[in-house]
């Protein structure tokens, strides 16, 4: 019994269908309690007033928008080193979900530096690289849909993910060095002089739970879609050669 | 039951309504396909044990 | 590969259109831009650098498909892959005829077409140098991206899409190098940096581009 085993897909959708429900109630129940909790029972902060209730938003979607990439970029490699399917349409599968965590990001950051900042949208470090990873998000998803082979698919987007990680970072050198930053410093971090107070961190991690278990849920129920959707390519074109 | 949000409603009502309509869509959109997907493979295999 | 060099050089310059278009590409950008921000001299000045870059970048993209669409279509690229030469050799032969045909006419152009936009006298042997670095990259970098589509039928909206993002780092410590060349300030580190990242994308993106004109060709 290893991991690998989950490679085979009709063992993934065995086992991913037994799971999803489990996994989308918690995520269910994690986005209600943490929302829910921030929204309701916590104090404003004394410089932001009621817009910090929005970190309960931005910083769930912020993280998962870069770990969405991350998990891309293994599961990319996995396709490349052990050519595993279901590994490469999980990465398919999760690239929409993770631009759609940037845009949340973006927008709720624009909507928060409004009245913060004073204005929508500043040439920051941290909001340009989200853009930045934005595009790349765009540039993958274009690259799935326009290759029709699935295996040349999984092949080339599997490449470009992995180059464009490094220059994804390279970007988000190169930009902190272009221009200095009104953002703030990291929300979470181990450093507790750094952390955000603690009646914001107890439901931001449940929200941060929620969104991760969310990301989940949706990655297997597409990554099944995608396995359904490749057989029954595979099986129409049995069909049409027969 | 609403709380007081001050002067800043709108910025944080608008934030969350962003947000949340976002993921509903994606979920809806999700969900949708999936179902879709499903029903065409049965079909799809059906018809070639029928046959 | 000299050969395989020439040929390419020979193709471009025979067939016309690819060698000076570009070209024409970048000094109408250039002519456009007062139309759209005004005739203030301070104004264009300010913004030169910056803008003879994307220029720059943008007449490199509009070339870039035609580096492996040809070859492809009359199977030159299947006879190249199957030659005992290495096919990161060939990609990277074919990346320099890109330089060559496109980023150096580019180069060289580039000053001249500051004259237009007024940028300062100290920003000439700056703007100059950092393209000169510069382009490469953009060269190699828009190679993976032609590598990467070219089997595609609507391969050119998809070339931009994917090439832009990657050209981000270039551009940034480019157009920084030279704005600060402009206005008199030390420029060694944006410099050194853009040298950097010119670097290692001459030596690692051939291989990544090699290994996708395989999977193309397959």
């Amino acid at each position: 019994m290893s991991l690998w085993e989950y490679a085979n897909p009709v063992r993934f959708i065995r086992v991913t269908d037994r799971v999803l429900p489990v996994v989308a109630a918690s995520a269910l129940g994690c986005l209600v309690v943490g929302l829910v909790w921030g929204f309701f029972f916590t104090p404003d902060d004394y410089r932001q007033g009621s817009t910090v209730k929005i970190i309960y938003l931005h910083v769930p979607a912020a993280l998962m928008a870069i770990n969405a990439w991350l998990m891309m970029l293994v599961a990319s490699l996995i396709w490349v080193v052990r050519r595993h399917h279901v590994s490469a349409l999980a990465a398919r599968a999760a690239a929409p979900v993770g631009a759609t965590m940037t845009v949340i990001a973006l927008a709720t950051g624009a909507i928060w530096g409004q009245p913060m900042w004073g204005t929508w949208w500043a040439w920051d470090p941290r909001l340009t690289s989200f853009l930045i990873l934005f595009l790349f998000y765009l540039g993958y998803m274009a690259l799935w849909e326009a290759i029709e082979n699935d295996d040349s698919a999984a092949d080339l987007t599997s490449i470009l993910c992995l180059v464009g990680s490094v220059f994804a970072l390279l970007s988000r050198y190169a930009v902190n060095f272009w221009n200095q930053g009104l953002h703030q410093g990291a929300s979470l971090s181990l450093d507790k002089e750094e952390n955000v107070a603690d009646v914001f961190y107890m439901p931001l991690l449940v929200c941060i739970a929620g969104f991760v278990l969310l990301f989940v849920a949706l990655v297997f129920l597409r990554t099944q879609t995608e396995i359904r959707a490749r057989r029954m390519r595979a099986i129409l074109a049995r069909e049409r050669m027969a | 039951m609403i709380p007081d949000l001050g002067k800043y409603a709108g910025t944080v009502l608008s934030a969350y309504g962003v947000s949340l309509v976002l993921i509903v869509a994606l979920v809806l959109v999700s969900v949708w396909r999936a179902r879709r997907v499903r029903a065409a493979l049965d079909e799809v295999e059906r018809r070639r044990k029928s046959a | 590969m000299r050969a395989l060099l020439w040929r390419d050089l020979a193709l471009a310059v025979r067939a016309g259109g690819g060698f000076g278009l570009g070209l024409a590409f970048f000094l109408i950008v250039t002519v456009l831009v007062p139309f759209g921000v005004g005739p203030e001299t301070a104004r264009l000045s300010a913004i030169a650098p910056g803008i003879l870059w994307i220029g720059a970048l943008l007449a490199c993209l509009l070339s870039l498909d035609r580096i492996f669409a040809l070859d492809f279509e009359d199977g030159t690229l299947d006879l190249l892959a199957t030659a005992p030469l290495p096919l990161e050799g060939i990609v990277a032969v074919k990346a320099l005829a890109h330089w060559i045909t496109t980023g150096l006419p580019l180069v060289a152009a580039a000053p001249a077409l500051g004259i237009f936009l007024s940028l300062p006298g100290p920003g000439y042997p700056w703007l100059f140098l950092s393209l000169l670095i510069g382009t490469p990259a953009l060269s190699v970098i828009g190679t993976f991206g032609a590598a990467l589509t070219v089997g595609l039928k609507r391969g050119g909206l998809l070339l931009s899409l994917l090439v832009l993002p990657l050209y981000v780092p270039t551009l940034i410590f480019g157009a920084e190098a030279a704005r600060r060349g402009a206005a008199g300030l030390p420029v060694e580190t944006p410099l050194l940096l853009l040298a950097g990242v010119s670097a290692g994308a001459l030596a690692l993106l051939p291989f990544a581009a090699a290994a996708v004109l395989r999977v193309s060709l397959r």
